[in-house]
């Protein structure tokens, strides 16, 4: 018998249309397809901007002359600084800057006008949280180079031999957190919280997909099993999986990155299971959206890509417009990104962990809402 | 029947999925110990009926009893006595028989859990596959080991949607020893089948289409109710005969089988006028011949459509 190899355009035309029916027919698939590049875009596009303006500062003023002012009017002539508090005193700015109200804190001393006109070539202090040096970075060069151009237009006559030669006072920043800069600080904490993010939510909603998939959720149902029993039951092993995957983290950091842990490890592991439990909650109410694992896959990878980029955790928070950052806020890993930050970097309490987890718990509270209502007993 | 209690009593069951009624005023009385037969074409409301009864669908309306209990509010105490073995295999591939057995029977709460294990696999020759992932077993052993993982709680009622599907004849044999080997003991038994030869190892059977019980009882009152009258013809050619019987007006089914062809009317004289002329044909050997159970379903069905 003589093997035909002859390319057919007859079977290749039919395997080529085969493959466009079921791809149009799949609908989720194909709103992805379309619908990733275009949320990518955007997202890259208007959302995310690594150089970013207007930051959150506070200004302890203890000299009201007229040399702090202009200063302070510079700063934010400069574009990257936006002054939202007048701190009182150095305590209360240090509770902003931890909190991560503020990323800048600019003290201006008491005798600042004084020793300017005298000559002393006096100092400002910035205070920058170098927690995300990306974020900071920019803004701080900026401020460098503030000195030489700030008091233009307040030195002149008899004070422009002030303005003369070197720069008539001096800025001293200190970065807080990070003094090095160190980019590893940023990304490390942050990594945390995308990995449980990524398999977590995945793992969940394919697991419980995967048994209506292969037929096994029929025969579990007609078992006497309660709903709340198979979903604790299936939940569970991933909280343990979720701190493994921590306790890996958090080790490699250490021994490879040298990242500090400054803050309380229970609080960190408070809200680790309270954001594993948030990410589950999805997973879960994914599985019961997606008609197969695919679905449920994708759908994961749609919350994954905003979580990510939106997050502050790649791109500074405070560079993306107000929508963007609103939607920001609703993320669980947003807020996960800051508390994981403010306790290993900062060292921050449950004052300063508290507002950032609480959001935490309300998503974690739609979710399981939305999963149990969702999740049945019955195959209706 | 009237006097035996009643393992299944329910009437005026309805289901629909969308707009489309998939079960409808749906009645059905199966007594205690019995095997019962559920017959009918692809997509006529078996699986959702049996559904309905083991309390994994909510019926949209109609009420009754499963085991004395309500289906309709007592759907947990209903599962702990049935045992329901669903059309796909249900349980889990990665995991070994002994595994998925001992998982099932926690659960159902079975007490003392792995020597009632060990006794069940030993007793459906399962033990010497007790190691064995269940997705490398043969369709013939995954389905005797979803029977055994049924019966491990030791259920009143057994629910079985075609669990003879795509299974060797001789697994199906083996099979049905043991569905009568349980219904000996005292265990009811509603099965669902495509199967001529199965149907006709049940007590009772019933015939449902469009979500609508069209035939029930036994095997002989169902052939009798439809008042088919059937001969059988052999010869040569028969294709044709058959072509030519088919537009004959007191002929309702001409259908091969074998070397043989079956005529079958609903009304004696009109039929037997019908083929008279073939009769005096030399070539051919006509006899009468009782109709099949087939030969009532599909006649059954055809007459329906026509009304439809």
């Amino acid at each position: 018998m003589k093997a035909n190899w002859d390319f057919s355009r007859a079977r290749f035309k039919a395997i080529l249309m085969k493959e466009f029916i079921q791809m149009l027919r799949d609908k989720l698939t194909f709103a992805m397809m379309v619908g990733i590049p275009i949320m990518q875009l955007i997202m890259f596009g208007y959302a995310i901007n690594s150089d970013p303006h207007a930051l959150p500062t506070a200004v302890i003023v203890g000299d009201t002359g007229t040399f702090g002012r202009s200063i302070v009017t510079a700063m934010e002539n400069c574009a990257y600084f936006r002054v939202v508090a007048w701190p009182d005193g150095p305590d209360q700015a240090e509770e902003m800057i931890a909190r991560g109200e503020v990323l800048f804190v600019v003290d201006i001393p008491p005798d600042f006008s004084r020793r300017l006109l005298r000559g002393e070539n006096p100092a400002i202090l910035v205070e920058a949280d170098a927690t995300d040096p990306v974020a900071t970075g920019n803004a701080l060069s900026a401020m460098a180079q503030l000195n030489l151009t700030a008091l233009q237009h307040d030195l002149i006559g008899p004070l422009q031999s002030l303005n003369a030669k070197e720069p008539p006072f001096e800025v001293r920043v200190h970065r807080r957190y990070n003094p090095e800069g160190k980019t590893d600080y940023n990304i490390v904490p942050g990594l945390m919280g995308t990995i449980l993010t990524m398999t977590l939510t995945m793992m969940t909603a394919a697991a419980i997909t995967r048994e209506f998939e292969r037929g096994t959720m029929e025969n579990l149902l007609a078992t006497p099993a309660l709903p709340l029993e198979v979903m604790t039951g299936k939940i569970i092993p991933f909280v343990f999986v979720g701190f493994v995957q921590v306790g890996v983290i958090l080790f490699t950091a250490a021994v490879l990155f040298q990242v500090p842990v400054v803050g309380s490890l229970a609080l960190l592991a408070l809200s680790v299971l309270i954001f594993i439990a948030a990410n589950l909650a999805l997973g879960f109410t994914f599985s019961t959206l997606a008609s197969n694992q695919m679905q449920a896959m994708q759908m994961s990878f749609l919350f994954f890509l905003p979580s990510m980029l939106l997050s502050g955790f790649l791109f500074p928070f405070r560079g993306m417009p107000e929508w963007a950052q609103t939607l920001g806020q609703l993320l669980p890993l947003t807020h996960f990104v800051r508390i994981v930050r403010g306790i290993l970097l900062k060292g921050n309490g449950w004052a300063e962990v508290w507002p950032q987890l609480w959001p935490i718990l309300l998503f974690l509270g739609a979710m399981t809402g939305i999963a149990l209502r969702r999740f049945r007993q019955t195959l209706d | 029947m009237n006097d035996a209690p009643l393992a299944i009593d329910v009437k005026g069951l309805a289901k629909s999925f969308g707009t489309k009624k998939v079960v409808d005023d749906f009645a059905i009385q199966v007594p205690k110990g019995m095997i019962f037969g559920f017959l009918g074409p692809n997509g006529s409301g078996k699986t959702t009926t049996i559904r309905m009864l083991c309390g994994l669908l909510t019926p949209d309306a109609g009420e009754g009893q499963c085991l004395g209990y309500d289906i309709r509010t007592q759907a947990q105490q209903i599962k702990r006595h049935v045992g329901y073995m669903t059309q796909r295999f249900g349980l889990y591939e990665d995991m070994t028989v002994r595994e998925n057995l001992e998982f099932i029977g926690r659960m159902y709460d079975v007490t003392p859990l792995k020597p009632r294990v060990q006794d069940v696999m030993d007793r459906f020759g399962l033990a010497e596959r007790a190691d064995q992932m269940a997705g490398t077993l043969s369709g013939g052993w995954k389905q005797r080991l979803a029977l055994v993982a049924c019966v491990l709680h030791e259920p009143q009622l057994l629910l079985l949607d075609e669990p003879t599907a795509g299974v060797d004849p001789n697994s199906r044999r083996e099979f049905w020893e043991m569905i009568h080997d349980l219904s000996a003991q005292g265990v009811t038994i509603l099965v669902s089948t495509h199967y001529m030869d199965e149907a006709e190892r049940c007590h009772r059977i019933a015939y449902i289409a469009w979500g609508h019980l069209l035939l029930e009882g036994t095997i002989d009152e169902v052939v009798g109710q439809s008042g088919l009258v059937t001969w059988s013809v052999s010869g040569p050619d028969l294709p044709a005969l058959q072509t030519k019987l088919r537009k004959e007006t007191g002929v309702q089914m001409a259908a091969a089988f074998g070397n043989e062809l079956h005529v079958t009317g609903s009304d004696k004289q009109a039929l037997e006028q019908a083929i008279t002329p073939h009769r005096n044909d030399q070539r051919y050997r006509w006899r009468p011949a009782e109709p099949s159970l087939e030969d009532v379903f599909i006649y059954t069905l055809a007459t329906l459509k026509d009304r439809k």
